[in-house]
């Protein structure tokens, strides 16, 4: 394309710089050449309104001057640290706007030196904050050792601690600091059992006579025996209302209010924490973390420190733009597939996709019925042996940990078969990993309420079980107390019994075997599932067991620390990296999705289930939900009928229907918005060809100029240094001066 | 050595708050560092220019395959050797800190890349940024064919006028839609 040859490089390699290409204002403004004969005054490009980032310290002089047209006051908006500049240069800046400043009025000054003064004060306490964050010495020295991609899981695992302790604090001042200040504040604890019969017996559980040792621990890690009528569960809360001196304390609301509340906060919390990463707005549809600019541009940490990371990095890179490169070449592959061929892959992925039903299907049955056998062997309280009955105690928690164990390996072995590119594989395998995880929590709650709400003559006399749930709330704690217990064993031990002896063996032995199982991998997805996994454990079972979340902070404050030490010691960085972004992006998005997993039970258990008449805030009520009406009644008039208007239909649609409005105007907001955009780049394009074109043109004008008048002054300029391609046949068509011997080539056809 | 807070007065340690993106505590422990780098005389003079080998000879420089390069952009002296004063110092660690603003980052980080310092990003300037990623050995390279259809990617992506260079705008504007660039352009000491 001869309209090019304006860049071609001569023999250097450097791009032979046109003089006029040179003088051209937008070229100036991106150059940055050292002259040390610019001082002085400096020159912002007023191009760019408020960001100033293509100003430089020294610029070229051009003969264009730029006017500088920037209104004072807008200039001082602008923060000094923010320039580009060198140090004494920005010391220049601000002295030259302090003598700037003495020239306004003292309303001025004094409004200047108090931003000044507050930005300063809220600089101290941002730094305050930091100082105060946990473990900063720990994640800097991992961010050190491996980068971005591991850092984000522990600054991921230090979010869940904050979260769960404020959650704890939350049920802790509401619920449990009422009762135990009752004694002390002089307060009156009313508990009205309606002594409706049967439905109100609740038969102790704490252990009478001798009790042996291992009893002890057997309770401990089952939640049974003595710990049963403790704070730890929703058994103990024996109170409706406190009858303080000048106020009411509605225990029984407190308890469903900060329930909703915990769950609305991690919500929230949540969401404000992905946004913070998703501030870039997406109007491009490419794929955002997989692009060659991200990789490249962003490629390196600058933050690691340690050699051999250094040299691993650069091998994982290496590794990912091969891959990347090599998944284009692939993408291509597939899309030449003839018919036949895409016949048979989709006949072969429905058939392992069948399979793969057909293993979560069986999964399920298993966990079902191993919490139904469970359930069965705690009832009859034939005591065999100590272990047995603690394995028999724990059934469903061995067989979801290992059903969590298979089948991951069992999906990275399908999906082998299935040719899909190689990010859509793991992004797909790892899709089926968190639903298995996560839906195996909710089959056990199914099955234990299956197992509650079946009696032997139906429909149930109190609307449950209370022959062999007398307190059926206190059970599912149980249960989930001991499936955050079992979690927390799970990887103490996998820890210790497989990572360090893995270590051991491959260091030490050289035999085959060792070199073929290879240095343990930090897999980033397997931890993140670990820890949302407890995380939704959490979330559900802090209704039936209040001090759940304090548990959790406990336990992962100790994973933290067997992490790190078997991070450091054990293993190697992954040869896929996992780059920070779409790291953060993942752990958010599975931790949503176990929120609104972790939801649902609790809504139905709330709205659905007859609570026990025996125990807990809620016996003179059907469901737990009743309070709320129940309190509304009491409420004077006028909040009734706010509140009732609030919650009607006819609210709620037009609600709705506002919200559909709002979402549609966005999007075609969004849709009009990208179009403009793919229209302005086009734009560009087409001004740069025409630039070139017209520089083209004004090269070949002037040496024409020069050729035909060898006695004028001499052009220094455009002889000497003009490439080849400009002695094109268009000389012989041209007369004195510039015009155009024929039409530009294809400048407004070409797209 | 002494204590720090004694060589650095609390005017021109505030002027540095002021100046740059850093804590009192990160300029002080800047200051520590680099005393560190200098002889005993050296250190009571005010100005000193440490050379470039002794700059990289800092853990959080040395295993950084753009070490020379960030140390020829934050250089100002005038014999471009990469010399750093204290000054420069604390710019560079400016640049990298965590509460720099992206205009910031993205800039000093088109600098760094334009390894012919002519302004763009061209297609020299990209291979060399790759061969930095990758490895200096010729095992650790792309082939010709893998880094030519790489260097067409990343043009594609974020060459808008398609001029075959990618200036100072266009960074900044792929920058701006890179998730990952904040978080991996940040040293801390």
């Amino acid at each position: 394309m001869d309209n090019d040859a304006v860049f071609y490089t001569d023999r250097s390699g450097r791009i032979t710089s046109n003089p006029l290409l040179d003088q051209l204002p937008s070229y100036q403004s991106l150059l940055y050449r050292r002259k040390s004969s610019v001082s002085g005054t400096k020159r912002r490009s007023s191009s760019r309104g408020r960001t100033g980032s293509s100003s430089s310290g020294k610029w070229g002089m051009s003969s264009f001057t730029r006017p500088l047209d920037k209104p004072k006051s807008q200039i001082e908006q602008q923060d000094i640290r923010e320039l580009a500049k060198p140090m004494a240069e920005k010391r220049r800046d601000k002295t030259q706007r302090l003598e700037e400043a003495r020239e306004l009025s003292s309303w001025r000054q004094w409004r200047q030196s108090s931003h000044r003064y507050l930005k300063r004060l809220r600089d101290d306490a941002q730094e305050w904050m930091s100082s105060m964050k946990l473990w900063r010495g720990d994640i800097h020295l991992i961010e050190g050792m491996f980068g971005t991609g591991i850092l984000s899981y522990f600054s991921f695992l230090r979010f869940l601690v904050v979260l769960n302790l404020i959650i704890f604090l939350i049920k802790f001042s509401f619920v449990m600091l009422p009762i135990i200040i009752a004694p002390y504040a002089s307060g009156n604890i009313t508990y009205n059992l309606n002594d409706a019969g049967v439905c109100t017996v609740y038969p102790s559980s704490s252990r009478l006579g001798l009790v042996i040792f291992h009893e002890h621990i057997t309770d401990l890690l089952s939640g049974g025996g003595f710990l049963e009528q403790t704070y730890l569960f929703y058994g103990y809360y024996k109170a409706d209302k406190i009858h303080f001196p000048n106020i009411t304390y509605n225990l029984a609301l407190a308890y469903l209010l900060s329930t909703i509340a915990y769950l609305f906060l991690s919500l929230i919390w949540i969401v404000k924490r992905s946004a913070r990463g998703f501030k870039r707005n997406l109007v491009q549809d490419e794929d955002r973390f997989q692009s060659f600019c991200n990789k490249i541009f962003a490629g390196w940490d600058f933050c690691i420190t340690n050699v051999n990371a250094a040299r691993l990095k650069r091998s994982s890179l290496l590794y990912e733009l091969k891959t990347d490169l090599e998944e284009e070449r692939i993408k291509q592959k597939i899309a030449d597939r003839t018919r036949k061929e895409k016949c048979r892959i989709y006949f072969l992925r429905l058939i392992l996709n069948l399979f793969v039903i057909g293993v979560l299907a069986g999964c399920f049955y298993s966990i079902y019925i191993a919490t139904i056998f469970s359930q069965e062997a705690q009832m009859t309280k034939i005591k065999v042996n100590f272990i047995v009955d603690l394995i028999y105690e724990y059934l469903p928690s061995i067989v979801i940990t290992v059903a969590n164990f298979i089948t991951p390996l069992l999906f990275s072995i399908i999906i082998n078969y299935e040719d899909y590119s190689p990010a859509f594989e793991i992004r797909f395998t790892l899709m089926r990993c968190v639903f298995m995880r996560l839906t195996s929590i909710g089959v056990l709650l199914f099955s234990l309420w299956s197992q509650i709400t079946k009696c032997e003559e139906e429909p149930c006399i109190c609307g449950y079980n209370h022959v062999l749930y007398s307190c059926w709330e206190t059970r599912v704690g149980q249960e989930m107390y001991k499936l955050t217990i079992f979690d927390f064993i799970t990887i103490v031990a996998v820890t210790i019994f497989v990572e360090f002896p893995r270590k051991l063996i491959v260091k030490n032995c050289d035999c085959g075997l060792a070199k073929w199982w290879g240095q343990q991998e930090f897999a980033i997805p397997q931890n993140v599932l670990e820890i949302v996994y407890g995380q939704t454990i959490c979330w559900i079972g802090t209704f039936y067991c209040p001090m759940l979340p304090a548990i959790c902070t406990i336990k992962y404050f100790f994973i933290f620390y067997i992490k790190k030490v078997s991070l450091i010691n054990n293993c190697r960085p992954a040869t896929r990296p996992f780059r920070a972004s779409s790291s953060n992006f993942f752990f958010l998005v599975v931790l949503l999705i176990g929120l609104a997993l972790a939801c649902l039970p609790v809504t139905v258990s709330v709205a659905q289930i007859n609570c026990s008449h025996a125990c807990g805030p809620f016996v003179n009520y059907n469901t737990t939900w009743e309070v709320l009406p129940a309190t509304v009644s009491q409420l004077p008039s006028g909040a009734q009928k706010l509140l009732f208007a609030l919650s009607s239909e006819a609210f709620a649609v037009s609600f709705f229907v506002v919200t559909c409005l709002a979402m549609f105007y966005v999007i075609a907001l969004a849709g009009a918005h990208k179009r403009v955009i793919n229209q302005l780049r086009e734009q560009l394009a087409m001004e740069g060809r025409d630039k070139r074109f017209l520089i083209q043109k004004l090269c070949q004008a002037q040496s024409l100029s020069t050729s035909r008048s060898p006695v004028s002054r001499p052009q220094p300029r455009s002889g000497s240094r003009s490439s080849p391609s400009y002695h094109t046949s268009f000389s012989s068509n041209f007369n004195e001066g510039v015009f155009l011997a024929h039409s530009p080539p294809d400048s407004s056809t070409h797209v | 050595m002494g204590t720090t807070a004694s060589q650095l007065g609390k005017d021109v340690l505030s002027e540095y708050q002021e100046l740059t993106f850093l804590t009192k505590q990160e300029i002080l422990l800047a200051h520590k560092r680099f005393s560190e780098l200098l002889s005993k005389e050296e250190r009571d003079r005010p100005d000193t220019r440490v050379p470039m080998e002794k700059i990289l000879t800092l853990p959080e420089l040395k295993s950084n395959p753009f070490r020379q390069r960030i140390c020829q952009v934050f250089s100002t002296s005038d014999r471009k050797d990469g010399s750093l004063t204290f000054e420069d110092f604390l710019d560079l660690l400016s640049a990298f800190s965590d509460s720099a603003t992206l205009e910031i980052k993205s800039h000093y980080a088109f600098r760094i890349f334009d390894f012919d310092d002519d302004g763009t990003l061209d297609t020299g300037d990209l291979e060399k940024l790759v061969n930095c990623l990758t490895g200096e050995t010729d095992e650790t390279r792309l082939t010709t064919d893998e880094m030519r259809q790489l260097i067409n990617n990343i043009l594609e992506e974020s060459d808008i006028d398609k001029d075959g260079t990618v200036n100072l705008s266009e960074f900044q504007h792929v920058i701006s839609r890179s998730p990952d660039f904040v978080s991996s352009f940040k040293i801390v000491l």
